[in-house]
Formats: C-alpha cells, sequence, structure tokens
C-alpha cells in the first residue's frame, strides 16, 4: 500500500505533514515554516539561492548528497527524503564548507552564501569540490574568485564525519505515495503499470518528474494541480541498459546519472550535458520531461535527433517504439496519446554498413556560455567510409524552428560526397537557408541562420584538429 | 585586534555561511502583517480609463486595496525633484508600473487579489528609446555642460578629425536580494520602517511626506541587504512608502517583498547613453580637441539621473589630457523605467565613450591603441593634470598603476604571442588590451559629503558602534569595526555593530559613490576620539598620573606614552568613568573638506581625491559564433592604504566581473512597445564562475596612502568596474585580428554589450572590409533585433 501521509526529515528532524499542499515548494514550506536561513533569489530555479542538499540515489544506487534547488522541488516529491540546508549542516560545529568560505571571504552580501554552502556541501561528500558544483549558483559580489578560492582548500577532503555516517544509513530507496492534502493529490507510484492504471482514473493528471521545468509554474503559482503523478519512482523508467548495439535510458532516470554512467559512449552527449542547465537542476531533470516538454530549444533533443534516438512509449493499451523524429509534431506538441508516457529512450551504437569512422559532436550557444537557454543548439553526426566519404550524415538543431529538427535536405546532400571543408562550404549556404527561425530577445532570425551553417563547419575544423589542446595560462 | 589594515573576514561571515544573518523579509513575523502584491500596467504610455476594485475586495484574505485616494500625503516618491507619483491617478508612464496595490492577510490572497483588479486603458504611444526622445525633444530637467578651451576651433585646426556614435546598454542590479519594506506602527501614529535600502534618511523622509508626516514620526532600519549596487539608493522609497500607506489604512503591520520578475519589471536600472562625439588629433595620437554630446535614458522620472549624467560628463576624460574638450549632456524621458544609480553612477558610460574614441584615434593611425593610450595620459603639473572642469590632479599615479600591470601581465611579450597565434590560427583569435581607471571620489553634490557615527560604552566594557553607512556585502561594517576598534584601542569583539537606523544617526547620506567608509570611517574615529578624550584624564587618575597627555589606548589597555610599564585595564576606566559620572557615548562627525562644485559653469573641485587601477585582459573570440573565453585577468589597483586587503580586493574582483558582465552579456531587451522582456535570470544573463578565468591576479598598489582619508585608504567600491574595460577593447583587438591580410582596420566596431551575436557582426564586418571597397567600417552598431 502506498504511504498516504508526508513524511520527510529536515535537518535531521522528522516531520508528518498534513493538509499541506503537495505542490507547494520546498522553498515555501521552508520559508513559511520560519527556517529563513534558505533564501529566494529568483524562484525560477537560475540563481541557486536556494539550494539544499537532498539524499538521492547516485549512479551506483548509494544514497549520496545531492544539490536541488528547493524552489523547484514540491515538497510532495520530497516524500520519505532526508533534505540538509544551510542551518542544519553547521549545527554544532562550524562545517568545513562554511569554514572554508569564512576564511577566504567568499561571502560579501551574504544573500547567495546559503546556496553555495549547500551546493559545496553536496560536492564535498561527493568528492568533487570544484567550479562546476557552484555553476548554478549566482553570486553578484565577489565575482566568484574567493569562491573558487574556497573551493581549492576543499579539494580532496576525504569527509568522515556525521554526515558519512547518516548517508551509510540511509536509504535512497523511494516508496510509493498516495497523498492528499489541500484538496490536491499528489501519486508516486513505483511501477509503470500504476501509472497508467492512475492515468486511466485521472485523465486531467499532470505529470512530473523533476519538476526543473513544472517547478516554475509551481514557484509563481500559474496554475493548479488538482492531481499529480510523479514519475520519480517507477522502475520501468529508472534504468541504465548498456548493451553492445544499443544503450536504454529510463526516461526518468535524472540526467546527472546519465553524465556519469553514459560517459564517454556518445561525445555530443557528453558535450551537451556539460552545457545544459546546471548541477542542481541536472540532479533532477530529466531525458523523458526534456523531450516530452517539447520545447523547441530543449537541449538534448538535437543531440538525440542526430544519434537517431528512438523513444519507447507506453499506455494502458500497450508500448510502441517511434523514432524521435517523428516524436515532435509542432510547437510545444507531440504524438503522445492521452494516458501516454514515455517510458524510456534508446540510442542505437551499431554504425551503417561501410562506415569506419564515426564523428559526432554537440554545440550549445547562448549569450552567456554556462547555464543558459540556447540561442542555437546543434549536434552533427558523420559517418564515414574508408574513403572518407559521408556514409551517413545527421544533423541536429534547436532554436531555429517549432520543434528540435534535423536538416534533412542537407543531410540527403551531404550522403556519397566527400568529408571535406570544401563540402562543408559548399552546404553552408544551404544550411542558412534550412529554417525560417525567429528573431527573439536571445538572439536575431540572422543571428540563427549564421549559426546553422558555421558550427557546422567549426565541427568540421574541431574533427579536423581533434587532439589540439589549448595551453592553460598561469 | 582585528584592527584596520588587517585581512579580517566580513563581519557577518559566520551568519552568512550559516544562514543566521538575518535580512529584512527574514525577521520573526509580527502578528498581524499583512502582504502587499501590485497590478501592473500592460502598457508603456497609456490613460487609465477604469478601474474597479470590488472583485478584488470579495476574494478570500483581501483586506483592502490601495488606491491614490488612500495616499495621505504627497502622492509621490520623486528623490531631487517630486516627478515619481506613486499611484498614477490618470495615466501610466512605464510598462509595468504599480497602479494599486492589493493587500491581503498573505501574500497568496493579495495576489489572488491582484488578479481580480479590472483596469482598463487607453494606449497611447511611448517613447522607447533615446533617438525617439531626442527627435521629440522630451528630456527630464535642463542640459548639463563642461567646457575647457575651445574645441571648436582646436577641432578645425586638427591634424586629423573623425565623427563617431556609441551607444551602450542598461543593467540590472540583480542584486539578490529582492526590495523588501517592512512597516510596523506602535499604535501612537509612529512607523518603523524594516527596509532594504542604501539610503536609510531618504526613505525615512519620502515616507514621512507620504504619510503626510513629519519626518521623526518614521524610523527607519537596514539590517543588511542581499546586495545594493546602487539598485537600493533611491528604489526602495516606493515600497516602503506603499507599504506605509497600507500600515495607515489598516492600522496593522505590512510588507512588500518583490519576487524577482517584479523587481526587475519594476526598478530602475543603469543608464543606456548614447554618444556623438567628434575628436581631433595628431599624427602622433595626442588627442587635442573633443566635442561630445552624451544622452543618457533617464526612462519615466527623473530619479537620480542628473547627477549620473553629472558623473558621466566628469569622466569622459577618464585618465587623459584633452586640451579643448566640450561636452554636452541631456536626460532622455522615455515610457521605460526610471534609471537609477549602478556602481560607477554614469562614470563607466562616461568611459566607454573615451576608450572607444582612444582606440578609434589609434586605428586610425596605425598605432597600437597601448601607445595612443599613454600618449594621452594625464601627466605634469599644472594644466596637463587638470581635468576639463577644473579640478587638478594631485597625486597622479595614472603612471605608476599602468607601468605596474603591464609589467605584471608582461604585456609586450604576450601581445608578440598573440600575434603568432593569431596568425596560425583562421578560426580563432585573441586579443589583449589595457585600460586604464581614474575616478572621482566624492558626491558630486557637496552638501551629501558628511557622516556621522553613535558609540555606546556600556559599564562592562562592551560597545555599540553606529554609524550612517549602510551594509549591502562591500564590507563596510567589517572596515567601519576595524576602524572603531583601531581608533579606541579596543578588541573588536568588545563591538556590536548596529543595524543602520535613522533614531541612531540622523541625516545620513546614502551608501554611495564609494564614500561608505571615508565618510562614516572618519565619523567613527571622531565619536572614538571625543571618548579617549573623556576617559583618558580617568585612566591618568587611576594610573596616579599628573596630567592626562599622552595616553595611549591599545590592546584594551590605556597607559601613558613616556611610562607604559603602568597600565590600566579599557574595563576599568569605564566603571571608573561611569562612577565619575563621565558620560560613555558620543557622537562622531565628518565633512569632507575643500570641495565645492558649480553645477552652472561646470566648474570646481567636486572630488577629494581620484582613485587608479588598470587592468590587463587576454581574450580569445571564436570567429564562427562570436562568443568568447577571457583567458586571463592582471589588475593593479589603488586603495590606498588598504584598511581590510580581503575586502578591498573582493570589491576589485567582483566590481571587474559585474563589469564585464554589464560589456559583455548582460542584455536588456525592450520591444517596440517598450516592454521589458529579459525581466528573470533564464533571459537576462549575469557572470557565473565559468566566465570568470583561473588566471586572475590583483595587485594593490603599494606603498600608497592617502593623506588626509581615513588610516590612509582610499574609496574601492565603484572603481575596478570600470578596469572591465579592458575585456571590451581586447575584445575589439581580437576582433580586428579577423581583418584579411594587408587590409588595414582604421576603426573595429563593436556594440555594447559584446555579446556572442554582436560580436559575430563585428567580425563579419571587418572580414568583408577586405572584399569590398567600401570605406572602413563606420562605429555603427550591429544589427541587434
Amino acid at each position: 500500500m502506498p504511504e498516504t501521509t508526508l513524511l520527510l526529515t529536515i535537518n535531521g528532524k522528522s516531520l508528518r505533514l498534513k493538509d499541506v499542499s503537495p505542490t507547494m515548494t520546498l522553498l515555501e514550506y521552508l520559508r513559511q515554516s520560519g527556517q529563513v536561513g534558505t533564501k529566494e533569489g529568483c524562484g525560477d530555479g537560475d540563481c541557486g539561492a536556494c539550494t539544499v542538499a537532498i539524499v538521492a540515489e547516485d549512479a551506483n544506487g548509494k544514497s549520496h548528497y545531492q544539490a536541488v534547488n528547493s524552489c523547484l522541488v514540491p515538497i510532495g516529491a520530497l516524500a520519505g527524503r532526508e533534505i540538509w540546508t544551510v542551518e542544519g549542516i553547521g549545527e554544532g560545529d562550524i562545517h568545513p564548507v562554511q569554514q572554508a568560505m569564512i576564511e577566504t571571504g567568499g561571502s560579501q552580501c551574504g544573500y547567495c552564501t546559503p546556496g553555495f554552502i549547500m551546493s559545496l556541501f553536496a560536492a564535498y561528500y561527493q568528492g568533487q569540490v570544484e567550479d562546476g558544483c557552484v555553476e548554478g549558483n549566482l553570486c553578484r559580489c565577489t565575482g566568484y574568485l574567493p569562491i573558487r578560492r574556497a573551493t581549492h582548500q576543499l579539494t580532496g577532503a576525504q569527509p568522515n564525519d556525521r554526515f558519512t555516517e547518516k548517508l551509510a544509513q540511509s536509504s535512497p530507496v523511494l516508496r510509493a505515495l498516495a497523498y492528499e492534502g489541500n484538496e490536491q493529490r499528489f501519486y508516486r507510484p513505483t511501477q509503470l503499470e500504476e501509472v497508467l492504471d492512475l492515468l486511466q482514473h485521472h485523465p486531467e493528471a499532470t505529470l512530473v518528474a523533476g519538476a526543473t521545468d513544472l517547478g516554475l509554474e509551481m514557484s509563481h503559482h500559474r496554475q493548479h494541480y488538482p492531481v499529480m503523478i510523479s514519475l520519480e519512482a517507477v522502475a520501468e523508467m529508472r534504468g541504465i541498459a548498456i548493451r553492445p548495439d544499443r544503450v536504454e535510458v529510463g526516461a526518468a532516470v535524472p540526467l546527472s546519472q546519465i553524465e556519469t554512467q553514459l560517459q564517454g559512449l556518445f561525445p555530443s552527449l557528453d558535450e551537451m550535458l556539460f552545457w545544459f542547465a546546471a548541477r542542481q537542476v541536472r540532479n533532477r531533470a530529466t531525458l523523458g520531461g526534456n523531450i516530452g516538454t517539447a520545447s523547441p530549444i530543449g537541449d538534448l533533443p538535437p543531440v538525440l535527433l542526430a544519434l537517431d534516438a528512438e523513444l519507447t512509449l507506453a499506455s494502458a493499451s500497450g508500448q510502441r517504439i517511434v523514432p524521435l523524429k517523428e516524436f515532435f509534431t509542432g510547437y510545444r506538441r507531440t504524438i503522445l496519446q492521452p494516458g501516454e508516457v514515455i517510458v524510456s529512450v534508446g540510442i542505437p551504437r551499431s554504425l551503417p554498413t561501410g562506415t569506419v569512422r564515426r564523428l559526432s559532436q554537440s554545440y550549445k550557444i547562448g549569450k552567456r556560455g554556462t547555464d543558459d537557454i540556447s540561442i542555437v543548439a546543434a549536434a552533427f553526426t558523420i559517418d564515414l567510409d574508408g574513403k572518407n566519404r559521408i556514409v551517413q550524415a545527421r544533423l541536429g538543431y534547436g532554436g531555429v524552428a517549432a520543434t528540435p529538427i534535423r536538416a534533412i535536405g542537407v543531410e540527403n546532400f551531404l550522403v556519397g560526397q566527400a568529408w571535406t571543408l570544401a563540402t562543408v562550404q559548399q552546404v553552408k549556404p544551404m544550411l542558412r537557408e534550412a529554417f525560417t527561425p525567429l528573431t527573439d530577445l536571445r538572439g536575431s532570425a540572422d543571428y540563427r541562420r549564421m549559426l546553422v551553417a558555421n558550427l557546422f563547419e567549426k565541427f568540421f575544423v574541431e574533427m579536423a584538429t581533434q587532439g589540439d589542446r589549448q595551453e592553460v595560462l598561469a | 585586534m582585528s584592527g584596520v589594515g588587517q585581512r579580517k573576514s566580513h563581519e557577518s561571515a559566520i551568519g552568512h555561511v550559516t544562514g543566521k544573518a538575518v535580512y529584512t523579509d527574514d525577521q520573526r513575523l509580527p502578528v498581524g502583517m499583512l502582504s502587499l502584491y501590485p497590478v501592473i500596467s500592460p502598457h508603456a504610455h497609456a490613460r487609465i480609463t477604469r478601474l474597479d476594485v470590488s472583485l478584488a475586495l470579495e476574494v478570500e484574505g483581501v483586506v483592502t486595496v490601495l488606491t491614490p485616494e488612500d495616499v495621505p500625503g504627497m502622492n509621490n516618491t520623486g528623490a531631487i525633484i517630486p516627478d515619481e507619483v506613486l499611484l498614477p491617478t490618470d495615466e501610466v508612464s512605464y510598462w509595468g508600473q504599480p497602479i494599486v496595490w492589493v493587500v491581503g492577510e498573505t501574500e497568496t490572497a493579495a495576489r489572488l487579489g491582484a488578479a481580480k483588479v479590472i483596469a482598463e486603458y487607453e494606449p497611447l504611444e511611448p517613447i522607447r528609446t533615446i533617438e525617439e526622445a531626442i527627435e521629440q525633444q522630451s528630456f527630464h530637467l535642463s542640459p548639463q555642460t563642461i567646457r575647457r578651451g575651445n574645441p571648436t576651433l582646436a577641432l578645425a585646426q586638427a591634424e586629423h578629425t573623425f565623427t563617431g556614435e556609441v551607444q551602450m546598454n542598461g543593467q540590472d542590479h540583480f542584486y539578490l536580494e529582492t526590495h523588501t519594506s517592512w512597516v510596523i506602527p506602535d499604535g501612537e501614529g509612529n512607523y518603523h520602517v524594516y527596509a532594504s535600502t542604501q539610503h536609510p534618511t531618504e526613505t525615512q523622509a519620502i515616507v514621512a511626506g507620504v504619510l503626510g508626516v513629519p519626518v521623526n514620526r518614521v524610523v527607519t532600519t537596514c539590517l543588511r541587504m542581499g546586495g545594493g549596487f546602487g539598485g537600493k539608493e533611491t528604489q526602495a522609497n516606493p515600497f516602503a512608502s506603499i507599504a506605509a500607506v497600507a500600515v495607515h489604512k489598516t492600522g496593522r503591520p505590512a510588507r512588500v517583498r518583490l519576487r524577482r520578475h517584479h523587481d526587475m519589471i519594476i526598478t530602475g536600472k543603469r543608464h543606456g547613453f548614447l554618444g556623438r562625439y567628434r575628436v581631433g588629433f595628431t599624427g602622433e595620437g595626442r588627442i587635442t580637441a573633443l566635442d561630445v554630446d552624451l544622452f543618457s535614458d533617464g526612462g519615466w522620472s527623473a530619479d537620480l539621473s542628473p547627477p549620473v549624467l553629472s558623473r558621466a560628463l566628469a569622466h569622459i576624460d577618464n585618465a587623459y589630457y584633452i586640451p579643448d574638450l566640450e561636452v554636452r549632456g541631456r536626460i532622455a524621458k522615455t515610457h521605460k523605467v526610471s534609471n537609477t544609480a549602478f556602481r560607477g553612477f554614469g562614470g563607466p558610460q562616461g568611459m566607454v565613450v573615451i576608450e572607444e574614441v582612444v582606440d578609434r584615434v589609434a586605428r586610425s593611425l596605425g598605432l597600437p591603441p597601448e601607445v595612443v593610450r599613454e600618449r594621452n595620459f594625464y601627466h605634469g603639473t599644472g594644466e596637463t593634470c587638470t581635468t576639463h572642469y577644473g579640478q587638478e590632479i594631485v597625486d597622479n599615479r595614472i603612471q605608476r598603476v599602468w607601468e605596474e600591470v603591464k609589467a605584471n601581465a608582461q604585456f609586450e611579450e604576450r601581445k608578440a604571442a598573440i600575434v603568432q597565434f593569431n596568425q596560425s590560427n583562421p578560426y580563432q583569435k585573441r586579443g589583449i588590451a589595457i585600460t586604464p581607471v581614474k575616478f572621482g571620489i566624492s558626491f558630486n553634490k557637496t552638501p551629501y559629503n558628511q557622516a556621522g557615527a553613535l558609540i555606546l560604552i556600556y559599564t562592562d566594557g562592551s560597545i555599540q558602534l553606529n554609524h550612517g553607512g549602510t551594509e549591502m556585502g562591500q564590507g563596510l561594517h567589517t572596515k567601519m569595526l576595524q576602524v572603531a576598534a583601531t581608533s579606541l584601542g579596543v578588541r573588536v569583539d568588545r563591538f556590536r555593530m548596529m543595524p543602520t537606523s535613522t533614531d541612531k544617526v540622523p541625516n545620513t547620506s546614502a551608501t554611495s559613490a564609494s564614500s561608505g567608509s571615508d565618510l562614516n570611517g572618519q565619523a567613527v574615529r571622531d565619536a572614538c576620539q571625543t571618548l579617549k578624550a573623556r576617559l583618558a584624564p580617568i585612566a591618568a587618575r587611576l594610573l596616579d598620573l599628573d596630567g592626562p597627555e599622552e595616553m595611549v589606548f591599545e590592546n584594551d589597555w590605556v597607559y601613558c606614552r613616556t611610562y607604559p610599564s603602568a597600565r590600566v585595564a579599557f574595563e576599568k576606566v569605564v566603571q571608573e568613568a561611569y562612577t565619575s559620572r563621565i558620560s560613555l557615548s558620543a557622537t562622531g562627525y565628518y565633512r569632507t573638506p575643500n570641495i565645492h562644485w558649480d553645477p552652472v559653469k561646470g566648474k570646481g573641485k567636486p572630488f577629494y581625491y581620484y582613485a587608479y587601477g588598470s587592468a590587463v585582459s587576454e581574450v580569445e573570440v571564436d570567429g564562427f559564433t562570436g562568443t568568447f573565453r577571457l583567458r586571463r585577468v592582471d589588475i593593479v589597483h589603488d586603495v590606498g592604504s588598504s584598511l581590510n586587503p580581503l575586502v578591498d580586493q573582493g570589491q576589485i574582483e567582483g566590481g571587474f566581473v559585474q563589469g564585464m558582465g554589464w560589456l559583455t552579456m548582460e542584455e536588456l531587451v525592450w520591444d517596440d512597445q517598450a516592454r521589458l522582456r529579459t525581466f528573470a535570470p533564464s533571459t537576462y544573463k549575469i557572470p557565473t564562475i565559468s566566465e570568470v578565468p583561473e588566471a586572475f591576479h590583483i595587485h594593490l598598489l603599494e606603498r600608497a596612502a592617502q593623506d588626509g582619508v581615513i588610516y590612509g585608504s582610499k574609496a574601492v567600491g565603484e572603481p575596478p568596474f570600470m578596469l572591465a574595460l579592458s575585456v571590451r577593447e581586447a575584445l575589439r583587438d581580437a576582433v580586428a585580428a579577423f581583418a584579411p591580410v594587408d587590409v588595414a582596420i582604421t576603426a573595429v566596431p563593436l556594440a555594447c554589450p559584446a555579446t556572442p551575436e554582436a560580436t559575430l557582426w563585428a567580425i563579419e564586418q571587418i572580414r568583408s572590409a577586405g572584399l569590398s571597397q567600401e570605406t572602413p567600417p563606420a562605429l555603427q552598431l550591429s544589427p541587434t533585433p
């Protein structure tokens, strides 16, 4: 039987919540209950001031501390979770990450500091204290340099303290939940069958996984959600299977797990995951969510299009497998039928006949390199034969049309051509005209057209000079 | 001890890192606290034709809706002139202007109520840009001019001249803590305002004006701010005022807490500027004449636009001696947010123009920009070291910081290496630039250059320290504690730093213009000296000395300089003072000497001194996308004799990165209806850690004590912001390297901010310079949307 009460632990204290709206964000809950150490900087999951750590499953199925934006997580999704905030980790002795930030002058106004502390805290126990662990935390005062010095102080630490002990005792396994509060229902089934069943009974239900997109709606109270079904704990959606010919990734696997487990298999996926939002978001965001939301500027669809990915969809009437390129039907529209969900994403690994070499990479251009929404994202896969001729070409783009899209015409033209700069320059004018992008606040249509073509040439040049490493300045 | 000169961590650092530091909205809620939520205008310019709040009042939990009739006093919060209506009566002047505020038992109730307010409008044509304002002669206040010599004549006689135009974007402050004001009534007609404000005195006065009560009925307290940067100098006033109106109407405590989107939509920002210039110069690149028109985008009301413009005019020279110079300024009145103070306060905008001019002079002559920069520095004494507004620069340190940073950065070697790199890399180009900063310290408005302090010693030897400055992260309180500890000769942990409050120190100036520690530090020291003068005779008596002369207060002891072995503990002196009926509290006061300014003539000595710095930045630009990577930064900055090197370094690093954000990525986008489209961190991008290079070297100028300033220190809040101009100029240098071989580039256009798109257009223009035989690209903006 699923749990019907909302049990969670905050800073070591167990709580049993009743009558609380399950879609209230954790941040709202914390601040309304007087735990005001955690700050709201934006309520959009973009500044990291509200970062807290939750105990969650790592890529090896073990418990670890994970930084998340508390402004995006509905409290219902935290049933059974342990949460740590800035107030809890320094009780008694000040924590080493707090001490490091004091010593280096890592806080000025201090308002972003609780978020930095919690990002550092999670990274400290993961053994990954580096710039990347705070890339999702904005600071307007310090210019980040003293914070970087704090990370240097913490690098290489091998903690053995009450938090490592607690971690050893806690189980990351999520149990089934059927909670009702504030006249809202929040379900967290653990089996796909239950999901499909719930969808039959509640066709109006909203599906949620990491809530990194939907969380914005909740943070800004833009919608009311009478019924929400969390896919976070569904067994069939949580696995990653790496087979010789194919990789199958569950739709509810957080991106940070994909980052770790698929590292090195698909260079273009590695690259795009590196640029995908920030740590706090990747810890919660899922592949299914990034595809299912069908945004034209989602980061991963172009990569998956260029890798020829397929989706396994399930509904009460059965399962079907569809190529990703057929999934998007229009602006934020897909072929998903009512009652149907994305179960997993399959990425083929086998190369077409005659291929001796595969070149694959992805690019994301935004106003800011890190943690921005792309102006244009692009991913390319070029398969070459022994004579350097193109056997197969896949060019996936985001930000240039109503959906993530492939440049099919150019792909067809490329097949059979020699993989040379001349060929690339020949198709650049075609690429510039391949789409009719819009001008918006991120970039002009002209810039987008230019990028569509230039990124392909950049890809060619980078592949040709692969291995060249730039020196790092002291 | 943690006295002056030590690397003391921020006084609230433990509170920051444990979440225990209390900000305005973190206070314990008073019983019955109400929340306000605004209804904002969907038009930039419109007549209000209908307003119906009745449905809002039916929402459960809505207490009332505040409309203009509810304002008991002045329905206006203008800081300099009363042109800033609190609740508009007939017309809205910018997109996002609050028209009414709904008051609810909870924020949720107020928000749901706000959604039910019916407002109808008759849209009017908005003035969207500076150019449109010029066309329609829509300006705030009168023009400002500073003039030296006869630029018209000098231009006519110049060896070379050209004209140009440069435009730059505004900037959102993006302090992490959004605007928050709490107002709590005492039931006897008095109001306690807790606000995230850099200017508690002004907030107090404006709230009193809005309520129609004497100023003494309002106390404003600022606990600390989660960032300010100028964005809370005047901008807190309307929010504190409307909360006070709610209190007045309901008799209950009330708060405004803006969420991020509202904060970005409603509040003023850094001014965008348009500069049009004509410059005359010699074949060696010496600038002989400059004639500039500066237009700032003031937005819908004047706010602080007049002094911002003054500072822009006064910094059009940056570090350069220009014999004949005229600069005229106007404030465009547009239908946008009312732009306001932001770190640098017009100085950065003036400097963007002159650095662009200098670069173009250099490139038009085929000279390295750094050579032309150096040739034009203020130098010597007298006329060649006197600004266009007539202030002689004493203790000119431009050359010193310049040479030091050039050496530290190995500028020449790296420049040569970059030439090599660029020759062998067709797709990526590197650029390097060195730029100077000379920034005038003091409020342009002379009366603001005063400060007060209040020190209370208790009989157990513990002390409360009050001063007029506010803490927004800049470390002012930390420095004031150090100044007080050193001045009074006691341990720093004897002090409790009190929140800034207008019932402790009245009639204060804004904590702005980098002036916080200069002004308040002197006031704190003055109070300490008063107390020491009272305590010295007591100590002398306890030590059985004849007179109180030469008493030294040091490390919690008091002794006579000539006989240090006999000493008495500070506590003991304090207790004896109490018993002897000697006052243990004192005020301190300071006014900056020898400054004056004639705004009509545009002449005077407005600045007590100048702060100097210089930076070298190296970038690599990608020719496919226009994106860039900052590879290395070297800075030498003059903070005088630092009160706290840790804090000062933090100001330099933070200012630089904030400046880099303004110049390279932070883009405010307004649509054709003058609606702001970038009001969230998802669309408005400030730098993250990833944009900051590992190679970032800061050196504080040594042996740099500044006469007449608190413990020889110098102001540091704003000047480093402008060091980031080196990034912009380095980008320009890299863009220039995309020129076809053998094509001489005489100007490198680069929009501001130099976003990847803007940079790519600049590259394209430079690339095509060789292909077409057209004239070299003029300084035109790239075709951004």
